[in-house]
């Protein structure tokens, strides 16, 4: 118990873990601005408004049809080619009035309910890439400085050592990932109050929500456990980044060139962040435009893949067990000089 | 007296896939009193830091068996871990954290209480610092950090490699007055170094490897005194002529060291037949003496480390146990 409170207080004094907290929090707020900013509540005078730019806008069009009309009579009377008019000089019309929608009209809004589940996933985002990346400085910095030595001198049973340092980790993520979302619920919340709508919530929309949130918590616990792991098999907090980064542009863009230029079906179903979306929006569906799945009216429907958060679990679970196995076994094993 | 530290047999060989297998240590003995001051002496890459590394459960051993306290380690090193304090060369401390913030979570981690760390920082003198981040420490100030890190737990047994490394002449000095004061309190000292004056002031037993074999062990004084019975200053009228007695002493089994403008001869049981010996030679002895050896001197005879002029030693040639060794043509079977 000592051990990890002990170990809670190092992650507390960690620099990278302020900035990193700090910096996403940042993030964050200036989405949350950003999002206030932009907005816009629809109230009768915005829908008046529109109407009234719709109306002139209409008007201009019918306006100017009229005259390309006439020019169009005129060329014809006097029997010069023109190639851009159409024969019939009365096909020239203005669009109707209906085909103007008022949406186009109106500035942004905030729909709490049709809107707040995305918005969750820049959330997310924020918080694995904090959690990955406080996760491996946390243990990795420990290994190159030979910190993690000094400390084994202390306290000689290694596997305790690690898991209890992984444990102050989430725990540490917890601590901020919680106060976090629920901070990002009362701000999107209050954004749509005040520049957008907040209506139509029912308890289904809400349990969904914070079943979204959890959802991001726990993609914030899997990615700095990841980190974790991958820091204290290669005994350095590059290792993990560098191996990061190493997988988003080799791996991914990379791989992703290449399964196109092969014409692999469905190649997103080979990347990562497919699953991490998969993950946060329960599905994501692949399409395959050269394929034709043929529909009664006789229409070619490109051939579908989804991609559900279960396959996402598996891959996340799969992915830990590996990484933090290896972890754990080399951290049994190996001389530490 | 009972035997705070053990080990018998040791081995530990290190692998790497390019450059194949090292025998760090083969068959290594040790054994320290309770209360005692031990210096553990050897050439650079004998096996010293790979010895503490191993009895502290850094580094998993190939075979043999040790002991601390009485415990066997490594299986219940996490036991005796309370009471072992240890530096193991040159410790790295997290830079960006102060020597406070250091040894505090170090001591969170051991469950000592709070005052301890101040303790400790009055006792290496770093109390004024204290608040300062590691980075920006001096080589001996991060030295002291780490003996106040091992003083910590208030240890039995107190394990330094080289603490004295980078501490000035009066940090050196007081090194030497701490670590009576902690032998004399019952604590158990083992000290790697190579100041050896340092040592023979200070330890009352050594333990000396080479190539990772013992090659000597015992009291200092028993040490000295076993080793020191042959050694003779040797000068001759000329000069010119050291070579050619070095050359005949060598053929007739007296191990010899040239120096400038005499010989040391190591072995010699009576002087008088050196005299014989130079006199068929034609050579005519100056001075003759019996010289009282210290430590630094069987050290190097010992392990056959003593520079020879125009040769430059490279590591690894030092006296090798079962052996001969490669720069000591009359070595082998010293010691143990
Ligand atoms: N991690 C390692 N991998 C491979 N070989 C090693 C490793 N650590 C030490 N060795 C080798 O083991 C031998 C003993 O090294 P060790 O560090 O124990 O020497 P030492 O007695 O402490 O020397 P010094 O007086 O220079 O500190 C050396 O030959 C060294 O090269
Ligand atoms: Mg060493």
């Amino acid at each position: 118990m000592s051990l990890f409170r002990t170990e809670l207080r190092r992650l507390a004094k960690r620099r990278i873990a302020r900035w990193m907290t700090v910096g996403g929090l940042v993030v964050l707020v200036l989405v949350a601005a950003g999002m206030f900013l932009t907005n816009h509540k629809i109230g009768p005078e915005q829908l008046a408004e529109a109407r009234r730019q719709i109306d002139r806008q209409h008007q201009e069009q019918v306006r100017w049809a009229d005259q390309e009309r006439a020019n169009c009579e005129r060329v014809k009377a006097a029997g010069e080619t023109a190639d851009h008019y159409p024969v019939d000089c009365a096909q020239i019309t203005a669009p109707p009035r209906e085909s103007f929608d008022e949406q186009w009209f109106l500035p942004p809004t905030f729909d709490f309910r049709a809107s707040f589940g995305e918005m969750l996933i820049p959330l997310a985002a924020i918080l694995a890439m904090v959690g990955f990346v406080v996760g491996a400085s946390f243990v990795g910095a420990e290994w190159s400085t030979g910190a993690m030595m000094n400390l084994l001198l202390w306290r000689p049973k290694r596997l305790t050592v690690l898991l209890t340092k992984l444990g102050a980790l989430l725990t540490g993520l917890l601590a901020l990932a919680l106060p976090a979302t629920a901070a990002w619920f009362g701000s999107m919340w209050l954004v749509a109050n005040l520049r957008g709508t907040t209506e139509g919530m029912t308890s289904g929309t809400w349990q969904s929500f914070l079943i979204g949130g959890l959802r991001g918590i726990v993609l914030a616990l899997v990615a700095a456990t990841v980190g974790f792991a991958l820091a204290s098999l290669g005994r350095h907090t590059a290792m993990a980044l560098g191996g990061a980064v190493a997988v988003m542009v080799v791996g991914q863009v990379g791989l992703g060139i290449l399964l196109a230029m092969a014409q692999v079906r469905f190649a997103e179903a080979w990347l990562l962040p497919t699953y991490a979306m998969a993950w946060m929006t329960k599905k994501v569906t692949l399409q395959d435009w050269q394929a034709c799945d043929a529909t009664y009216t006789g229409q070619c429907e490109p051939a579908t893949l989804d991609i559900t958060w279960q396959h996402s679990s598996v891959l996340f679970t799969v992915g830990i067990v590996l990484f933090l196995g290896s972890a754990l076994w080399m951290m049994r094993r190996r001389d530490i000089t | 007296m009972s035997a705070v530290l053990e080990i018998e047999g040791l081995r530990k060989t290190y692998r790497s896939r390019r450059r194949g297998a090292r025998n760090a240590l083969d068959n290594f003995d040790m054994r320290v009193e309770a209360g005692q001051v031990h210096g553990f002496l050897g050439p650079n890459g004998s096996g010293k830091t790979t010895t503490l590394r191993t009895l502290l459960g850094l580094i998993r051993p190939n075979g043999g068996r040790m002991a601390i306290l009485g415990h066997e380690v490594p299986d219940t090193l996490d036991q005796v871990a309370p009471q072992v304090g240890a530096i193991v060369e040159s410790p790295q401390f997290f830079p960006h954290f102060t020597a406070r913030d250091t040894l505090s979570l170090l001591a969170g981690a051991g469950g000592l209480p709070e005052q301890r760390v101040d303790e400790v920082l009055e006792l290496v003198g770093l109390r004024d610092r204290a608040g300062e981040r590691v980075k920006t420490y001096s080589l001996g100030m991060k030295q002291r950090l780490a003996v106040a890190s091992a003083l910590l737990k208030n240890p039995r047994l107190l394990i330094l490699d080289e603490p004295a490394n980078g501490l000035d002449p009066g940090g050196i000095r007081e090194m030497r007055t701490l670590m009576r004061n902690l032998a004399e309190s019952g604590m158990t000292v083992v000290l790697s170094s190579h100041i050896l004056g340092e040592i023979q002031l200070i330890c009352d037993s050594v333990t000396i490897i080479s190539l990772g074999r013992r090659v000597a062990f015992g009291p200092v004084d028993e040490v000295l005194a076993r080793h020191s019975s042959g050694a003779v200053r040797l000068r001759l009228e000329a000069v010119t002529d050291l070579p050619v007695a070095a050359a005949a002493l060598t053929r007739s089994g007296v191990r010899v060291t040239t120096n400038d403008d005499h010989l040391m001869l190591g072995g010699v049981d009576k002087p008088a037949t050196v005299t014989r010996l130079l006199a068929e030679q034609g050579l005519y002895v100056s001075e003759l003496a019996s010289v009282a050896v210290d430590l630094e001197s069987v050290f190097l005879e010992l392990t056959a480390t003593a520079p020879v002029p125009g040769q430059h030693r490279q590591v690894d040639q030092s006296v090798r146990v079962d052996g001969t060794a490669p720069s000591a043509p009359a070595g082998g079977g010293w010691g143990a």
